[in-house]
């Protein structure tokens, strides 16, 4: 399989008479998005508002983010299963419109939804303060049930996402890159005295809003399969995610999964990548065992001699990785553990709930308890007053004067566990 | 204007007396003590020891809170910025003093705090997250070698500077996780680990996966009516007297005890030496805490073979895993030559 990622940088957001892309201005028409989204008759309104890096403007609750992409060729459409249809994506030609994302906002359904500031403090923390920022605020209607409604939310983003790309794609990317996924055959053949490589991409899957959805497919229901990492580019892997703000993974990380890249920036040169691995973490005993050991004999059959396996979410997937880990290495598959920390806000406590001798190469994002002031801005989009209620942050965490005492957890990628962030952590 | 600091040093350190005058209460004397006199020289003038406090070890340990309160008023006092303690060297109670005054100041006064010990001292296990400790010679024979190194890291930490990795700063490791930005991203950290791993590089993991020692339970037992069983305790039961001074808290020892003959712990025979719990219900009847009274009902009802004639008592009130582990494995071996063939451990 083979996918060239056209990619078209914006540097400004503004609304204007027609949706396109001007001199790297993303313009858009405020009213022909909105009349797009209110098209689904769970939705009561939605707002539109842009937020660019550097200003004093927090935004939250933050459900998810999106890249806007689009097919240009290579047939169906980005994000299988949802705009596109059920058929194989990752071929042929993607519009990407680089440096803008969709953020889905205003009251959502559960709690756990993150923050994002695009300036002070808190923005060095989350990826998307150095995004130009289409923030749409959704209020489904009140007679939408709760999954409902996640589902509603869901859609827009990527509904939005695709929108604005379509809407832009006949402007001349700035730069093209080119990505080939050969068959097996031949990747196995390729790079003779290279080491193969596979990774192993771990997805929330506990239910009850921890959702991802493959190809539109919930991953809880899935077996571990194989991929090509060019799917995951064109959106067939999206976030239904309503946990803990700073290590979900929002639909933008999965599309530009840094980890794909890494590998991908060594392919041919230090390692022969031969494969992505999807697996999930689902709640009880015999799933995780049977995923475990269904992933692994995966990277076995692959031939692979290392992995690098990452998680999504803490405690209960802390299981999952300490088996995927446990059974590769017994495999003779050399692994390399991509997660978070959650030691306590002093940093004292043990910062994982389960582990194993065999992990002994660990990168970790970050301790998600460490708390930080976020100073006021001056406009929030969104409701503020859900910093009481979102994980990280603790009753009084909004101040009178608008600033807010949260954890890490709070902040929209924070602690990313597919190491989207320079954010780590040491032991003193 | 020079940083302040208050050295706290413990009745033998201060010219009070030996383990004669451990019980000696705290007193503070303005200016420079003992070793804070050498301290302060090692400050070089960037810092003051302001004020020494000097305090019988006994008298710290059996009355931590109270220690802490009057170290803390006494830091407000002096406008202090940090707080020295020690070096305690291996000195067990002394360094528990210094721990214990160290962390209580740092939580409640929010200062940085530096003592020194000995590795093994066993304060270093207890107090390390709550402070900053450099590890001391064995006596005091190390003075001139832990003393500057103590000054050269507080200053740092008062000047805010950002500390290295233990090893290169010269403390004993917390084992506190300090969030930091790397050059690299972490998916990038993770390729370049994977690359190093698979050469067979030396390479470092940013987490060290703790270690759960897992123990694999033993097949039930078959015939009980022929069973001898043990028992043993963290809960602290020990003879009335306490005879072989088990602490109250972070145990250094364990005690053996025959109870031939025993039928009954009663309050004129044995108490609990654990000061993790409310001591009331324990000291009244301490078969609360290790039921010798019902192993010798079931031991008459023929329902086990027999209860072995020997018990073993330590107290789990902050006792470090690497001590517990130790004795478990000594009192695991005796019962085993003691043909016992179970254990009912119980806690508090």
């Amino acid at each position: 399989m083979k996918l060239e990622l056209h990619k078209a940088p914006v540097r400004s957001l503004r609304f204007g008479p027609q949706t396109t892309l001007e001199n790297d201005v993303l313009v858009i028409n405020q009213q022909e998005l909105q009349a797009l989204l209110l098209e689904d008759p769970r939705l009561a309104a939605v707002t539109v508002d842009l937020a660019h890096p550097g200003e004093s403007i927090r935004i939250m609750p933050v459900k998810d983010a999106v890249e806007p992409r689009c097919k240009l060729s290579g047939g169906n459409e980005v994000f299988p299963g949802f705009i596109g249809g059920v058929e194989t994506v990752g071929q042929g030609a993607t519009f990407v419109l680089e440096g803008a994302t969709v953020l889905t906002t205003g009251r959502l359904v559960a709690p756990q939804e993150g923050i994002v500031d695009m300036s002070g403090p808190g923005a060095a923390y989350t990826p998307f303060s150095s995004t130009c920022n289409i923030v749409l605020g959704l209020t489904p209607r009140e007679d939408v049930t709760l999954h409902e409604a996640e589902a509603t939310c869901r859609m827009v983003g990527l509904k939005a996402a695709h929108y604005l790309a379509c809407r832009c794609k006949a402007a001349k990317a700035a730069r093209v890159e080119h990505y080939a996924f050969p068959p097996l055959a031949e990747a196995m053949a390729a790079h003779p005295g290279l080491p193969k490589v596979a990774y192993i991409y771990m997805l929330q899957s506990q239910g009850l809003l921890h959702d991802t959805w493959v190809y539109g497919v919930d991953a809880k229901k899935t077996l571990p399969t194989l991929i090509s990492p060019t799917e995951i580019m064109d959106g067939a892997v999206i976030s239904g995610n309503c946990v803990s703000a700073c290590d979900k993974n929002n639909t933008y990380v999965h599309q530009n999964n840094p980890i794909i890249k890494a590998l991908y920036a060594r392919h041919g040169k230090e390692i022969n990548f031969v494969g992505v691995i999807l697996t999930n973490e689902n709640v009880t005993l015999a799933d995780k065992q049977r995923s475990s050991s269904y992933a692994v004999k995966l990277a076995s059959m692959l031939g692979v001699t290392a992995a690098v396996i990452s998680e999504e979410g803490f405690g209960n997937p802390d299981a999952d990785l300490v088996l995927n880990c446990v059974k590769a290495e017994s495999a003779g598959i050399k692994t390399v553990l991509v997660t978070d920390e959650y030691a306590g806000a002093n940093g004292a406590s043990q910062s994982l709930a389960d582990s194993c001798p065999e992990g002994t190469a660990v990168v970790t994002a970050g301790n998600a308890n460490a708390t930080i002031v976020l100073p006021p801005m001056a406009k929030v989009l969104g409701d503020p007053a859900q910093a009481d209620v979102i994980a990280g942050g603790f009753f009084g965490s909004l101040r009178a004067d608008g600033s807010m005492e949260v954890e890490l957890q709070a902040i929209l990628g924070a602690t990313n566990e597919l190491g989207f962030n320079k954010i780590g952590a040491y032991t003193i | 204007m020079a940083y302040r600091v208050i050295h706290y040093i413990n009745q033998f350190f201060g010219g009070v007396g030996g383990e004669e005058m451990a019980d000696h209460k705290p007193e503070v004397r303005v200016g420079q003590a003992g070793p804070a006199m050498a301290l302060h020289a090692a400050l070089k003038g960037e810092a003051e020891v302001v004020a020494t406090i000097v305090c019988g070890d006994n008298y710290c340990v059996a009355n931590q809170k109270e220690v802490a309160a009057l170290v803390a008023t006494t830091v407000k006092k002096y406008k202090a910025d940090a707080l020295v303690a020690g070096p305690a060297f291996n000195a067990g109670r002394y360094g528990m003093a210094c721990g214990t005054v160290c962390a209580a100041i740092g939580e409640a006064c929010g200062i940085p705090t530096v003592t020194a010990m000995f590795p093994e001292n066993p304060g270093v296990e207890l107090y390390k997250a709550g402070t900053y400790i450099i590890p001391a010679a064995d006596s005091a024979r190390g003075m001139g070698q832990a003393i500057p190194a103590m000054a050269a890291l507080l200053l740092k930490l008062l000047r805010k500077e950002a500390l290295q990795s233990p090893e290169a700063e010269g403390y004993i490791e917390r084992g506190v996780r300090v969030n930091m930005f790397y050059e690299k991203p972490g998916a990038e950290r993770a390729v370049d680990m994977l690359l190093l791993k698979l050469a067979g590089k030396p390479f470092t993991t940013e987490y060290k996966m703790p270690v759960f020692d897992r123990v694999t339970p033993r097949p039930g037992i078959t015939n009980m009516a022929g069973a001898t069983i043990a028992l043993v305790t963290s809960g602290g039961i020990v003879p009335k007297g306490n005879p072989d001074h088990i602490a109250a808290s972070s145990a250094r020892s364990y005690g053996e005890y025959d109870i031939a003959g025993v039928n009954d712990l009663t309050d004129t025979t044995y108490q609990t030496a654990h000061g993790g719990y409310d001591q009331t219900f324990a000291n009244q009847d301490a078969d609360r805490v290790l039921p010798v009274d019902v192993l010798r009902d079931l031991e008459r009802e023929k329902k086990i073979g027999k209860l072995h004639h020997l018990f073993y008592s330590t107290v789990g009130n902050g006792t470090a895993v690497a001590s517990a582990k130790k004795w478990g494995e000594e009192i695991g071996q005796k019962l085993k030559e003691a043909n016992v063939q179970a254990v009912i451990l119980t806690s508090t």
